[in-house]
């Protein structure tokens, strides 16, 4: 693979880039879906309400999200911003749900337990009732990370760089070697980011591995 | 503590993607955007559209303007006119490389000029307030209308007005934006009576349009007159005896107020050193010998000393 | 600009002739629902086979989600570039995307064939072998049964994912709603490309609600215990069905 060779550099401020534009949107996402899922917890009535919107969302085609955004947002058009609100809203549209539902699966014994030891809503929720979403949380969050990556490449057409640009300057010369190493670059990212998120799950539920330990 | 952990873990979570877009934020545009591309004088960013000449042309541009200490940012890859030209105006990108006759067109719907300098001259007319050209070169890059040699022998096609009778069962292919482009099917129209059976949107004259007319997808293709494709294909270029593609020299597009002196000077040294020839041979090292435009942009301003 | 939506989706002109919106969305719903089921008709035998047997369930588990993360555009080019100069005629621009479409349905529908067969309860599987069914009776009858919701689930799964897919498509000369996409981008007709965007998200809604119809009446009402209308649930569970283990993907 001499073209690779040759071009580790870009390939890397590319991978860079694409890094940002998929990850800032999964940190955003993550803490606007927190608050979002937890009302349509709270309120019975707005799940549904809630569910429905965030997938209508999911179905707007990616493409056309980046080319109307300029428009709603006033931004530029080559502005990146562009491309890390569309994801954001994708990212929010997947995790509501899954947010929701973690935080439905944590047992009622427990809350009621908490509730009895003195433990007040507020803190309830921070010191009960997320910890033990975080594994459902996760996976839908590993789903999403996923997902953002391999939109990302799409703003290739709309002329932001990051490792779908690989796509479209290889294609316009007929040049098959950047394309695949744009696909396993875009694979190997997205194996990244399922690692650490993993990993960051492993850390934020000890109780898990200990509960594996003494069995 | 079960809480310490947890947030451990978060500010680790937090810290790991603050590093990547610190990383990815000092030493480009992205953290920045578009709009706060420092507008310290001599800085500018470089666009192009969504063909490898034009990128290659980019990369020129941005290698002789390097070479006389000018900031670069590049921004290839952007897509059709009717994309660029809204960026160029709002300030996401200062300079691209163009060609003078559908420019005009693109800018004065009554454009009339054909010859290499009246069009110059209309389009310096016709271009909008806060942008300008500067001197155009004798390279030129004309969209055309193309047939496979059978085809041509098939119809006896000389020109593209051959083709109006035929028309009606033949398939046209090219950019999407040609379905409504004063040079494109409304234009082939005008000038030439020629209503096709189809219109194929494919891509700017890439290896789609290629492919699409060497597997008989379409009977005719809009391709670019430098595609080394059409020598390598044996395929026809159609005569334009009424001129619907004026004259195409490249020329540099630009921002008013990012002209220099230094950043003029560079380029107009360029446009002097490009004719036909280079620049066909450039684009065949960049599409047939699938050579880096930079590289090739390096290459090309080193042997003429302007980087 | 909702004005100006509104104003392209109503002209009439829009809808007719042969880049209407009429035949630009049966082009659209033609090119997923015949790759959603030769993916089927591939991805469900053999799930059911690796669930049944357990052989290549490693495999399994890991594709879907490898599957997801591969970027369709850069699929696309590859596909193109690789398969179209091999076609002449119009097949040169379906085959290649054909193939990307059908690759990409085929991971979701696999995991829910062999998570479904593999969830069935050991209890109705050790029924089954005592009421005298042998391996593909048991099969037949009890597994791919019960495995129903996950498989439908797998399906709409990439129902959506190929609708979108094949909206991308376009850039590599493919007709359907991507057109519009594809076609208002390249001379920056921004009413086109928000109605070419509306009704692709309009169809993905209309078929996954249709598939959702489907599954209702496909599914053994045994499973989704619809025969308890008249007990209230526990409202946690909401008005939806169990929940898929899937989830939508691109």
């Amino acid at each position: 693979m001499t073209w690779l060779q040759d071009h580790l550099g870009d390939v890397l401020d590319l991978t860079v880039r694409h890094i940002y534009l998929a990850g800032v949107p999964l940190i955003l996402g993550l803490l606007i879906a927190l608050p979002l899922g937890w009302l349509a917890r709270r309120h019975r009535g707005l799940y549904p309400i809630l569910i429905v919107g965030t997938s209508l969302l999911y179905t707007i085609p990616s493409l056309a999200l980046f080319i109307m955004l300029p428009f709603l947002l006033g931004t530029q058009i080559l502005d990146p911003t562009n491309v890390i609100v569309a994801m954001t809203i994708y990212t929010v549209a997947l995790l509501v749900r899954t947010v929701a539902d973690g935080l439905g699966a944590v047992p009622e014994a427990v809350n009621q337990s908490a509730t009895a030891m003195g433990y007040k809503r507020g803190r309830r929720f921070m010191s009960v009732e997320l910890p033990l979403a975080v594994p459902v949380i996760s996976a839908g969050l590993r789903v999403a990370a996923v997902s953002n990556v391999s939109i990302v490449s799409v703003a290739a057409l709309i002329g932001v760089a990051q490792l779908g640009s690989l796509f479209t300057d290889g294609f316009n010369r007929a040049f098959m070697e950047p394309i695949i190493v744009g696909v396993i670059s875009c694979v190997l990212l997205a194996l990244l980011f399922d690692g650490v998120i993993i990993g960051v799950t492993r850390l934020a539920t000890p109780w898990q591995r200990a509960g594996k330990a003494s069995s | 503590m079960k809480r310490t952990r947890i947030a451990l873990a978060v500010t680790a979570a937090a810290a790991l993607f603050g590093v990547a877009a610190c990383g990815s934020g000092s030493s480009d545009p992205l953290a920045a955007g578009g709009s706060a591309s420092k507008a310290s004088s001599g800085s500018i960013v470089v666009g192009s559209a969504n063909f490898p000449e034009s990128a290659l042309l980019a990369e020129i541009y941005a290698g002789a303007l390097s070479a006389k200490g000018v900031k670069v940012d590049k921004k290839l890859n952007i897509g059709s006119r009717e994309t660029y030209i809204p960026a160029l105006k709002d300030g996401s990108i200062d300079l691209i490389p163009e060609y003078t006759g559908v420019l005009d067109q693109y800018f004065n719907k009554n454009a009339k000029a054909t010859t290499s300098d009246d069009v110059y001259a209309e389009l310096k007319a016709a271009v909008p307030a806060t942008l300008t050209v500067l001197n155009k070169s004798a390279a030129e890059d004309k969209d055309s209308v193309v047939v496979t040699q059978k085809t041509a022998a098939k119809y006896g096609l000389k020109s593209i007005g051959d083709l109006a009778p035929q028309a009606k069962n033949l398939t046209l292919g090219g950019p999407p934006e040609w379905k409504t482009r004063p040079t494109g099917v409304p234009g082939l129209k005008r000038v030439y009576n020629l209503d096709f059976k189809t219109f194929r949107p494919l891509d700017a004259g890439g290896p789609l349009s290629v492919q699409a007319l060497k597997n008989g997808q379409v009977d005719a293709v809009n391709l670019f007159t430098t595609d080394p494709s059409i020598a390598d294909n044996g395929f026809v270029i159609l005569d334009d005896p009424k001129s619907l593609f004026a004259a195409q020299n490249v020329v540099p597009l630009i921002t008013k107020s990012k002209v220099t002196p230094t950043i003029s000077a560079a380029l107009d040294a360029i446009s002097a050193k490009l004719d036909t020839a280079t620049l066909g041979q450039l684009v065949k090292e960049v599409v047939v010998d699938k050579k880096d435009p930079a590289v090739v942009a390096k290459e090309f301003l080193a042997k003429n000393n302007l980087g | 600009m909702i004005n100006r939506i509104f104003a392209w989706l109503t002209d009439g002109a829009h809808w007719q002739g042969s880049d209407g919106i009429l035949r630009r969305l049966v082009e659209h719903l033609g090119y997923s629902l015949t790759a959603v089921i030769i993916a089927a008709l591939i991805a469900i035998p053999l799930g059911l086979y690796i669930g049944h047997t357990g052989r290549g369930r490693v495999f399994v588990v890991n594709l879907a989600g490898a599957a997801r993360a591969i970027p369709s555009l850069g699929l696309l080019f590859i596909a193109v570039l690789w398969l179209g100069p091999k076609f002449s005629g119009d097949i040169a621009f379906l085959a290649p995307a054909g193939l990307v479409l059908i690759v990409l349905a085929i991971p979701p529908i696999l995991s829910g064939a062999y998570a479904g067969v593999e969830g069935v309860e050991p209890d109705a599987r050790d029924a089954a072998r005592g009421m005298g069914m042998r391996g593909p009776e048991v099969l037949r009858h009890v597994e791919l049964p019960c495995a129903l919701p996950l498989i439908m689930s797998g399906i709409r799964s990439a129902t959506l994912q190929v609708i979108a897919t094949a909206t991308i498509a376009a850039v590599v000369g493919l007709g359907g709603l991507g057109r519009f996409l594809i076609d208002g981008l390249a001379v920056r007709d921004t009413p086109q490309t928000a109605s070419g965007a509306l009704l692709v998200a309009l169809l993905a809604l209309a078929v996954d609600m249709v598939l959702a119809l489907v599954q209702r009446f496909v599914v053994s009402r045994g499973l989704t215990g619809r025969y308890r209308t008249a007990q209230t649930f526990d409202s946690d569970a909401g008005v939806t069905p169990p929940a898929p283990a899937l989830q939508h993907s691109a």
